[in-house]
Order: C-alpha cells, then structure tokens, then sequence
C-alpha cells in the first residue's frame, strides 16, 4: 500500500466507510472492497474518521460496520452522504433486554 | 524468536524477576515506600484501600492482593501492613504461599513501630532480593504468555487501527497456543452478541450475555442509563455515532479466535485462548484485574495516550493515529495510525506488535518501565464504610 485511501471498509458487507482525511462534498473516490473496485461521490463534506454511506440505505435498514449492525437508518440515506447521529440510531435495548 | 523466562513453583512463567513489597491496606503505604528507598531493586504497588468494606469487596480485595503477588512476573514478596486491617499480612503471606515462591510479612502494630518497621522490612527485603537474584531466565515456551488486553484514551481510530492490530496479534499468540485476557466489560455492552457469536461453546456464549447483562443491571441499580451516555460527546463530535458502534471498536482487541472462557475479576484462568474478565473500563483497576489473573506483559492501546503503567509488568503502549502517536511519543511504543495512513495494513501492523510483545517479554523495557509509572487499583463495587 502506497497511496493513502481515503475511505476504510472494514469488512465487505459494511453499508459504510470511514473517513481517513477530510473529503469535500464531490470528491469521487475510488475504493476496493474485497475483490471490487467502486467508486463514490461524495454528497456532502465528511470530516475525518466520520462515516458515508457505500450504497443507498432504506429508512429502517441496519447499519454495518465491522460486519456488524451498529444501528438503523432512521431515514432513507443516499450513497456518498454523511452517517451519524441525524440518520441512524442505536439499536440497543431495543431487541434485547 | 525464542522466548526466554523465569520459571515459578507453581509451573506459571514470569518475564520479569520482580521482589514485590505489597502494602496490605493503604495506612501502610508510607512505611512500604521507605523500605523501597533503602531496597531501591524492589518494587511496590499503591494500594488504596484494605478497611471499610463490606464482606463482597474484602473477597475480591483478598483475591486480588494475593494473585498480584501470584502473578509470576514476582519472584518473591514482602508483606507490609498496619495489623488491623481486613486482611492482614499474616493472611496475605498464608495465601500467597500456595504459588510456592518466597513470601515474608511484617506488621507494624506488632514490630515495634514505624522504624522497627522499615529497618525489618528492609533486611526481609534484601533476603528477597538475593534470592530472586539466583533466579535465570531460561528457554520456554509461547503457550506460558498470557497477555493482557486493554484500551484507554480512545478515540475512532482506536477501533480501525491500534485495536484492529492488537487483535491481528492476539490471533497469532493464540494460533501458537497462548492465551490472552480482555476485561473491561462495560466497553462490550452493546458488542455482547457478537461477541457471544465467537464463543467457543454455547455456555461460554451464555456466560458472556450473563456477564454484560449483570453489569448494566448495577448500572442501573444506580438509576443510571449507559445508553443515554454513550457514546459521550466527544465521542460523536469525533464520528462515533452508537453505543454499538464505540464497543464493536473495542472488542476488536481480542482477535477472531473463539473466545475459550470468562472468569471473574482477579481470578486466574484454568484455560489457555482469548478470555473475558469482568472488569470495569477505568484503566487502573481493569488492569489490576488482568495483572492478578496472571497477564506477563499487557497491551493497551490508546487514541489520545497515556502515561500508564504497572510496577510488575510490562505494559505496552499502541496509539491509534499518527499526530496523536506524535504528541505523546515519549509514552507510547508503537504507532498503529500507520495503518490511516496508508502505509501498513492492519496485519503488518499486527506483526509488528506481535513481535515487539516477544522482545518485551524477553527483557526489552517499555516506556511506562523506563518512566517508571506504577499505576494499581483494585476494583471496589460496594460501599466505603
């Protein structure tokens, strides 16, 4: 590896990336996932360590990172937009407990 | 690379050859730090507590007091206390005699007072020191290290890099038969089902939900609410967004391997793999608890850094992004922010670690060593009286 990524995917079914650098809102980024090339435009600003949504995610839909739901969508998030706190949610106390 | 230790009586492996004079209750805290000055090759612990306790934190204190003394790290000890304490030097020394190595006591209300104290403590002491001295290391093998495993300081990077990387080595410690503990069960409140997915049996799975659940029912106890306050602030400024998303972070630590058993806090494990303690996420008394269960050499990895350590083990420090790696650089020992930065994948960083864990245990010094930070607190869940 020689060139800096601007996005990590942790595992291949993540519906999210996170930031290594700051990324202008239209930055096209080019990322491998697995064995798969993709490329994002990024919508919005993204601030460092932040996350993006890979592909479009339906209001309800999980949220993967590290292989693992970290959350729902509580709205309907394009690819390449911002992901936090003002789309998804936690998902504890909510399926267990 | 081969791995060379102090073998002790109780067959465990040390990677240090520490004489370890314990204070047996805080009051005697001041008396163990003189006989330190004239015995300048041993070393100590502060303990902050030892009286005002209900009968639920004088077991665990006593568990604890005694399996720090066990850790094999500790060639031999010397107990020190003020004689009416819960646990006494006296009942310490009986404890501790089931490792089989060297253990003396002295008690301030019965040698006479406080120089009669440290004048005896000091000859005790120097017989120590020059037994420990006989001691050499010699060849042993992978499947003896126990390594600790815990993180403090973190920010978001902490779970893609130095967390991530700490695991790649675990899982090489493990596939070579070693062991490792990871504590701090309130940083896997939210991550317990995929945790419990990597159980090595379906009891073991139970015993991890039972473990996460019973410390978000003290929480509670408490009218207190994890949800609400986690991730914190700065957690979400920095791009955490969910409870689940900060302890899926975390639990990174303890590799992909099934996770073998989980024990309780300060005990020591009869399994060799990846284990669970339950231990609280504050720094100093998480890692007391692993330290008793035995961990040689303890890993912690930190996004922001941090000064820590342990008179009687190694702890190694992991930084998760390069600007902070470089702020901190005279407290920390391996840069993971590589790993951002493009320049390493989380497996060679893993590596790197993995191999740094084996000079360390060899004999190499980390920062907190050469610093000589000396942090230990012994988990209280109860009241002080």
């Amino acid at each position: 590896m020689t060139q800096k990524p601007a996005l990590i995917v942790i595992r291949e079914q993540d519906n999210v990336a996170t930031a290594t650098r700051d990324i202008r809102s239209g930055e096209v980024i080019a990322l491998s996932v697995g064995e798969k090339c993709l490329q994002l435009v990024a919508r919005q600003d993204i601030r460092f360590l932040h996350k993006i949504a890979l592909r479009d995610i339906a209001a309800g839909e999980r949220i993967f990172k590290y292989g693992a739901v970290i959350g729902e969508a509580t709205q309907s998030i394009s690819a390449g937009e911002h992901v936090h706190v003002h789309n998804i949610r936690s998902l504890w106390g909510r399926t267990s407990g | 690379m081969q791995l060379s230790g102090y073998r002790r009586p109780d067959g465990r492996v040390g990677f240090r050859n520490h004489v370890l004079i314990l204070p047996t209750v805080a009051c005697a805290n001041g008396v163990v730090a003189a006989i330190c000055k004239r015995v300048p090759e041993a070393v100590t612990l502060p303990i902050d507590s030892g009286c005002g306790m209900l009968k639920e934190d004088q077991l665990v204190f006593a568990r604890a007091l005694t399996n720090l003394a066990g850790n094999p790290n500790v060639a031999a000890v010397l107990c020190v206390g003020l004689g009416c304490e819960a646990f006494k030097p006296e009942q310490a020394r009986a404890a501790i005699e089931r490792f089989g190595k060297p253990v003396k006591a002295v008690t301030m209300h019965n040698a006479g007072g406080y120089a009669a104290t440290v004048a005896k403590g000091a000859q005790m002491a120097q017989e120590l020191i020059a037994g420990a001295a006989r001691v050499r290391r010699e060849p042993v093998d992978i499947r003896d290290l126990v390594l600790g495993l815990n993180c403090g300081a973190s920010d978001p990077a902490s779970g893609l890099t130095a967390n991530q990387a700490l695991g790649a080595a675990v899982d090489l410690l493990v596939d070579a038969g070693g062991s490792a503990i990871i504590g701090e069960t309130t940083e896997c409140v939210g991550a317990e089902h995929e945790m419990a997915t990597n159980a090595a049996s379906p009891d073991v799975a139970q015993r991890i939900l039972d473990t996460v659940h019973r410390f978000e029912g003290h929480v509670k106890m408490y009218g207190a609410d994890l949800s609400t306050g986690e991730p914190n602030q700065g957690n979400m400024e920095a791009g955490l967004s969910t409870l689940e998303e900060k302890s899926l972070g975390c639990i990174r630590k303890i590799g992909s391997r099934p996770i073998v058993d989980v024990i309780e806090y300060a005990d020591i494990p009869s399994k060799k793999g990846p284990m669970l303690m339950d231990s609280p996420s504050y720094d100093a008394p998480s890692v007391t608890g692993i330290v008793a269960g035995g961990a040689q050499v303890v890993v912690f990895t930190t996004g922001l850094g941090t000064p820590f350590g342990m008179s009687i083990v190694p702890v190694i420090k992991v930084m998760s992004n390069t600007p902070a790696f470089k702020r901190m650089e005279d407290t920390a020992d391996l840069n993971a922010g590589t790993i951002l930065d493009g320049e390493e994948t989380i497996d060679e960083t893993g590596r790197r670690l993995f191999d740094l864990v084996l000079h360390v245990a060899n004999g190499r010094a980390t920062k907190a060593e050469e610093l000589g930070e000396n942090q230990c607190q012994i988990w209280r869940t109860t009241l002080t009286l």
